[in-house]
């Protein structure tokens, strides 16, 4: 059927020669209206859209051309689409030769012809072409659109069909033809958290603030109290200037202005200039040439506050109607509270992410804590050399997954090698001289940081993620994770997991313990807690250099990157406790859920995040002094 | 004879390990008593509670006619009340002279404001001789006491216990690493201390608590086990099985 | 034991004494303002400085040398000092530049007017024209000297206080200082602090009421003041440390469990060195930025701190003269290296700037000073008097 109606005119058009009217109403639409439709007005001209809308598919393809502004009219009135190959005639799709000029109608009118355009696409064959009509209603849609909307609810492609669906309840809900109606979509879709869905009722919910000394007319929210929270005094105030009830105030520099310019040997209004120093003589002065009428009246702090007194300000909804306010109001309570669960739970991952991080970078830490009870101060530093070990990696290795792949373990071996010289060359000497450690380590630190520099410059170095690594999961509007994080979780994952081996299923770990409880009853049984030490000292390094590696995917690679975690890194073995893994893990949890929490409640300032969060580590110890979980046994209480 | 010290069902356990199992004790004014028990019967540990180090789980400690309870101070507040501990191995400062050690032990206010205004008066110089003498120190007090010989700091210690002048002395293991002759010393010392206050010596040594001739009490598991003499406690059959069944 | 006189009994302080009066009469013949013009202003502006940080250097060997808390959080005290004093140096001539500006309208202003505009040029930076509430005495001098010793006097006291009463120790006390230290950096930090964020303070080289002195004459009066601080806050921490007070800190520096079994409130002598030590670093720190001119948060880095321990490592902690020598000694060469004077080093053709490695030469001098030479350079007189005495 379609086809032959489709290919019916052509066949007319090809079998008569002479130029005979394959849609004679469009035709005739087309003539009438010339005028309109060379010079088009968007007051006017939607009655004239309509009707050629009404036309059939040439009338529609016509709209489509004028709206693309590739439609044209030729000397002798007849409009040509110049959107093909060759420009055709709108009415009978003929090649035209005649001269014609082209048509720029101006936005308006656009919208207007796009409008009617949408209704018939709803039901286009093509899905992309549903899709994008979908699109332009949600953008902005009046009640007749809507009423096509219903007809053409039904749909081939289920996806569409949905989408089809809620937007006719969001339609609904702003354009609805009676209260019953829209509360009822406004319930239905009470608690959806999506953006569309509160931008729909954002309008409905918009309020203004009105003076008035009686109760006012309207859909009143709450009548509100000057100097409070909602309505503040100036405020306040400059409603009521802007109702002309009040004269406007006088700003302190326009009451100096005006009294410089009544300045009369010295004097202003008799007070003499150098009393002005005084706010009241200022006053005083104004007041006097106020009655004198040299300046204009300014509102006293007294009828100011009478006018406060006299009027009465309330909220009123821009929506007339009381029982969608009250719907609405109830809706957006409810998504309100699914909106805090849900942010809560994107802010749960946020945390847990950070954690990982946290937790990566101190696990070297505890474990040289835990074993020998020195704390690295160039542990950071190892974190950094992880970096640019990932850094060097991918300079000389282009493919970014298979330098990933090289770089995490090169990054252990060259952090492990460095660990186990300092540990050979430094910390070995300085046993049971924690202090010392922590200064000698200190020194390290800031040899490596230099070094670092001196070879790699001050810049940045990018630390590029392989592509399947980029972008983030995302749930709905609210709760997303970018993918990198996800792997940095993986891989604090994968570390707790081969920590927990190595210490409870291997001999190293089985002895590292024996060292830890009690390294004298260790040496006795014959472990060399030298060696163990600096085996521990190796593993703890080259975890923080596969740490720097990972941290380098988000961050920006310095010479001073490990000086950014490593006092997190502290904090986390100070509040998690030493010589237990699920101590550190406790401790990055509760500080990287801790400073996302309070991000999370002032996001403007992360700064005083960060400055909270460690004045809760300092109250956190007064209560838990040996950390989240602290060392058993009696030589723990010593 | 009101206790000056009285110790009531006290238990403290660590990590599952019963170290003192509802142990009661009680010690007079003036009276000498050693603590005598094989290895892990508590011995340190009670002290350590005595003294303010460990808090017990359950149990109270009361001080002095007034029955104040210990539970409550801490180490320092409990030093100041009056009891004076001398630990197993000898602890001075070995940085500081022996004249330091004795005048920082002085009895005097430990207040930082006090001790900041304090000075050395004929008084304090006086005592600290008189207190080195006591302990066969005169020629050493310029001496660091890390020079000290082993045995030279033990007296030191004892010393420093002495200028606290405490009511009630607690003493870990006093004969370790001393020589027959200071032995002897030792416990005409304790003893002369024992008839103007409270003194408990916690030792391993048998002949050393025959040599006290004194009240025993014998801990096993956390708790008490015997207390009398002596003769009586080790005609005691649980005491025989306790250090020799094993 | 026999009783002799204070300075008989501290040598080093009659040596410190008799050395600042010749390095300061020497400097001052030296100078523009008062003598021959061969030491340029900024160069006795370094020397005193210079004094300066001697002076936080005595205060850090008090707390880590006599009381035993490698403490990472000294320069915070240093800094607030200086914010303390900054605040009215800013305040006092914004004030009369303020004044004479709007000495010019017709109007005379009022004190509302006046303090705006001060805010606005203040804090404009900042997009603030308000007056915070930390600048409530800004005005006034008297209040902020007290307040270069209060503040600071009073975070040591709570946070020490906190840390003590938890018998928090050793390498958890050294993290928690550097917490400390960095959560105030990171508040300074905010422009919203009231203390105009990562801009700090300043133009605090002049000094209101003496602009007609001239920088020449001010860094000379500068240096006496450094000076004579550095001397009476010697001759306090000898004083200190000398009688049984010191005795008692020292013996809890090396067991602070047996001294508790003596009677002794730990936590009281802690408290008391750690606040007295903190007051000596903010007086140190309120000389010192006049000197320098500017004050920012980047001078609470951790860092810094453990740059101040590092003096006092090198110089030979335990003994006040070790921390004066570890400062000096240390910063001048510092600067002098890192100033870009210090001649290139050549190495096989291989062209090395000390700019360049000045820092990696430090880190490893500091790690051979700890692992050799564990009492600094103060160790050296030890030997010289064992020669002596052989």
């Amino acid at each position: 059927m379609f086809r032959i109606a489709r290919i019916a005119p052509v066949i007319v058009a090809l079998l008569m020669p002479l130029a005979a009217a394959a849609n004679p109403a469009l035709e005739a639409v087309i003539a009438d209206n010339l005028d309109q439709i060379e010079r088009p007005s968007r007051q006017t001209v939607a009655p004239l859209v309509a009707e050629i809308a009404a036309t059939g598919p040439e009338g529609l393809a016509l709209l489509q051309a004028w709206s693309a502004r590739e439609l044209a009219l030729t000397e002798d009135g007849r409009a040509v689409i110049t959107s093909g190959d060759a420009p055709i005639d709108a009415v009978t799709g003929d090649p035209v030769t005649a001269e014609f000029s082209g048509l720029r109608p101006n936005s308006g009118v656009r919208g207007l012809i796009d409008g009617a355009l949408v209704v018939s696409q709803l039901s286009d064959p093509d899905p992309r072409i549903r899709s994008g009509a979908l699109d332009t209603l949600a953008r902005k849609a009046d009640a007749e659109q809507l009423a096509a909307l219903r007809g053409a609810l039904d749909d081939p492609d289920p996806a569409i069909a949905t989408r089809k669906a809620r937007l006719e309840r969001l339609l609904t809900i702003q354009l609805g033809e009676d209260t019953q109606n829209r509360v009822q979509a406004i319930r239905d879709m009470s608690g959806d958290v999506a953006l569309d869905f509160r931008a729909a009722l954002n309008p409905l919910l918009a309020t203004r603030i009105v003076a008035a000394a009686d109760e006012p007319a309207g859909n009143i929210k709450r009548e509100l109290r000057p100097g409070s929270d909602a309505l503040t005094r100036e405020d306040a105030i400059a409603i009521l200037v802007s109702d002309g009830v009040l004269q406007p105030r006088l700003t302190s520099a326009e009451q100096r202005m005006r009294l410089a310019a009544n300045i009369v040997d010295g004097r202003v209004a008799g007070v003499p200039v150098s009393t002005l120093d005084d706010p009241d003589a200022r006053d005083r002065a104004y007041e006097t040439l106020e009655a004198q009428g040299a300046v204009p009246p300014a509102a006293t702090e007294a009828e100011t506050e009478a006018a406060l007194q006299d009027h009465d300000f309330y909220a009123i909804y821009a929506e007339p109607d009381a029982a969608v306010t009250t719907a609405a109001e109830d809706a957006l309570t409810r998504t309100g509270t699914r909106l805090a669960v849900m942010k809560g739970f994107d802010l749960a991952l946020d945390s847990l992410s950070l954690a990982s991080i946290y937790f990566l970078a101190a696990i070297g830490l505890a474990v040289t804590f835990g074993v020998m009870r020195v704390i690295n101060m160039a542990h950071g530093e190892f974190i950094m050399m992880g970096a640019y070990t990932g850094y060097v990696v991918q300079t000389l290795i282009a493919d970014r997954t298979l330098s990933l792949v090289v770089a995490l373990p090169l990054a252990f071996v060259v952090t492990f090698a460095a660990g186990v010289l300092l540990y050979r060359l430094v910390i070995r000497h300085l046993a049971h001289r924690p202090l010392e450690t922590l200064l000698a380590t200190f020194g390290v630190s800031i040899a490596l940081q230099q070094l670092a520099k001196n070879i790699f410059g001050t810049q940045a170095r990018p630390l590029t993620s392989p592509r399947w690594l980029e972008g983030a999961i995302t749930v709905n509007d609210v709760i997303g994770i970018s993918s990198i994080r996800v792997a940095i979780f993986v891989l604090a994952l994968l570390f707790l997991g081969l920590f927990l081996f190595i210490m409870k299923r291997t001999r190293l770990g089985l002895e590292v313990r024996a060292v830890t409880q009690n390294p004298g009853m260790a040496a006795s049984m014959g472990i060399n807690p030298d060696r163990i030490a600096m085996m521990t000292f190796g593993l703890g390094s080259g975890i923080a250099g596969i740490a720097g590696v990972a941290i380098g995917l988000f961050a920006q690679v310095t010479s001073e990157l490990g000086q950014q975690y490593i006092v997190q890194s502290f904090m986390t073995v100070v509040v998690g406790g030493v010589g237990n893994i699920w101590g550190t893990l406790a401790g990055a949890t509760m500080i990287g859920g801790f400073s996302k929490i309070v991000e999370a409640l002032n996001p403007a300032n992360t700064l005083a995040a960060q400055t909270f969060m460690i004045l809760f580590i300092i109250i956190f110890i007064q209560f838990r002094p040996r950390g989240i979980i602290p060392q058993k046994g009696r030589a723990a209480e010593v | 004879m009101s206790a000056l010290l009285e110790v009531r069902g006290i238990s403290k356990t660590f990590d599952g390990f019963k170290a003192i199992n509802d142990l009661s004790f009680s010690i007079g004014q003036a009276e000498l008593r050693a603590v005598i028990g094989p290895n892990g019967a508590g011995k340190t540990t009670f002290m350590d509670i005595v003294t303010g180090k460990t808090t017990p789980d359950e149990g109270e400690v009361l001080w002095g006619p007034e029955s104040r309870s210990l539970l409550k101070m801490n180490e320092a507040q409990i030093a100041r009340a009056g009891v004076g501990r001398k630990f197993q191995r000898p602890t001075v400062f070995e940085d500081q002279s022996v004249a330091d050690n004795l005048t920082m032990a002085l009895r005097a206010d430990r207040n930082p404001f006090a001790v900041l205004r304090w000075r050395p008066s004929h008084d304090s110089e006086g005592r600290v001789a008189e207190l080195a003498a006591e302990v066969g120190l005169s020629d050493q007090l310029p001496r660091k006491a890390g020079e000290l010989s082993h045995g030279q700091k033990q007296w030191l210690e004892i010393g420093m216990l002495l200028a606290q002048e405490p009511q009630l002395l607690l003493v870990d293991e006093p004969a370790a690493g001393m020589t027959l002759a200071e032995r002897e010393l030792t416990t005409t010392l304790l003893c002369r201390l024992a008839e103007t206050r409270a003194v408990v010596v916690v030792e391993h040594d048998m002949d050393f608590v025959r040599r006290l001739n004194c009240r025993v009490t014998v801990l096993h598991q956390g708790s008490v086990l015997a207390e009398g003499s002596l003769d009586h406690v080790t005609r005691n059959p649980e005491v025989i099985e306790v250090y020799l069944g094993r | 034991m026999q009783r002799t006189p204070f300075i008989l009994r501290n040598p080093s302080v009659l040596a410190l004494i008799a050395v600042l009066a010749v390095f300061t009469a020497a400097v001052t013949a030296a100078s523009a303002a008062y003598g021959t013009g061969l030491l340029p202003t900024s160069m006795i502006k370094v020397l005193g400085k210079t004094l300066c940080l001697a002076l936080a250097a005595v205060a850090m060997d008090l707390v880590w040398g006599y009381l035993g808390i490698l403490s990472l959080g000294q320069m915070a005290f240093f800094a607030l000092g200086g914010y303390m004093i900054g605040q009215w140096l800013m305040y006092a001539r914004t004030e009369s530049i303020v004044a004479a500006s709007m000495a010019a309208n017709p109007i005379p202003p009022t004190p509302a007017e006046l303090q705006e505009g001060v805010a606005g040029q203040i804090f404009g930076v900042v997009g603030s024209t308000d007056l915070p509430w930390a600048w409530t005495f800004a005005h006034s001098l008297p209040a902020q000297l007290a307040l270069v010793v209060l503040v600071p006097g009073l975070l040591a006291l709570v946070f020490g206080w906190l840390a003590f009463r938890s018998r928090v120790n050793g390498v958890y006390l050294s993290i928690l200082t550097q917490a400390m230290t960095l959560a105030l950096a990171l508040w300074l930090f905010q422009n919203d602090s009231g203390f105009r964020g990562n801009n700090g303070l300043s133009g605090l080289q002049n000094i209101p009421g003496l602009e007609d002195v001239g920088q020449a004459r001010l860094s000379v009066w500068f240096l006496w003041a450094s000076a004579l601080a550095l001397a009476v806050g010697y001759a306090l921490a000898a004083w200190l440390m000398g009688g049984k007070f010191g005795s008692v800190t020292r013996a809890i520096r090396d067991d602070e469990t047996r001294v508790r079994f003596l009677g002794y409130p730990v936590e009281g002598f802690k408290l008391a060195v750690f606040t007295i030590a903190a007051m000596i670093t903010a007086i140190a720190g309120a000389l010192y930025y006049p000197q320098a001119g500017i004050i920012n948060p980047a001078e609470l880095a951790p860092v810094a701190s453990i740059y101040l321990a590092v003096w006092v490592a090198i110089g030979g902690r335990g003994r006040l003269y070790g921390a004066v020598i570890g400062a000096v000694v240390v910063s001048l060469l510092s600067s002098w290296f890192t100033g870009g004077r210090a001649p290139d080093l050549n190495f096989a053709g291989l062209r090395m700037a000390w700019v360049d490695w000045w820092q990696v030469a430090l880190g490893l001098t500091f790690v051979l000073v700890t692992l050799f030479a564990p009492k600094g350079i103060a160790g050296l007189f030890d030997i010289l008097n064992r020669k002596a005495k052989s």
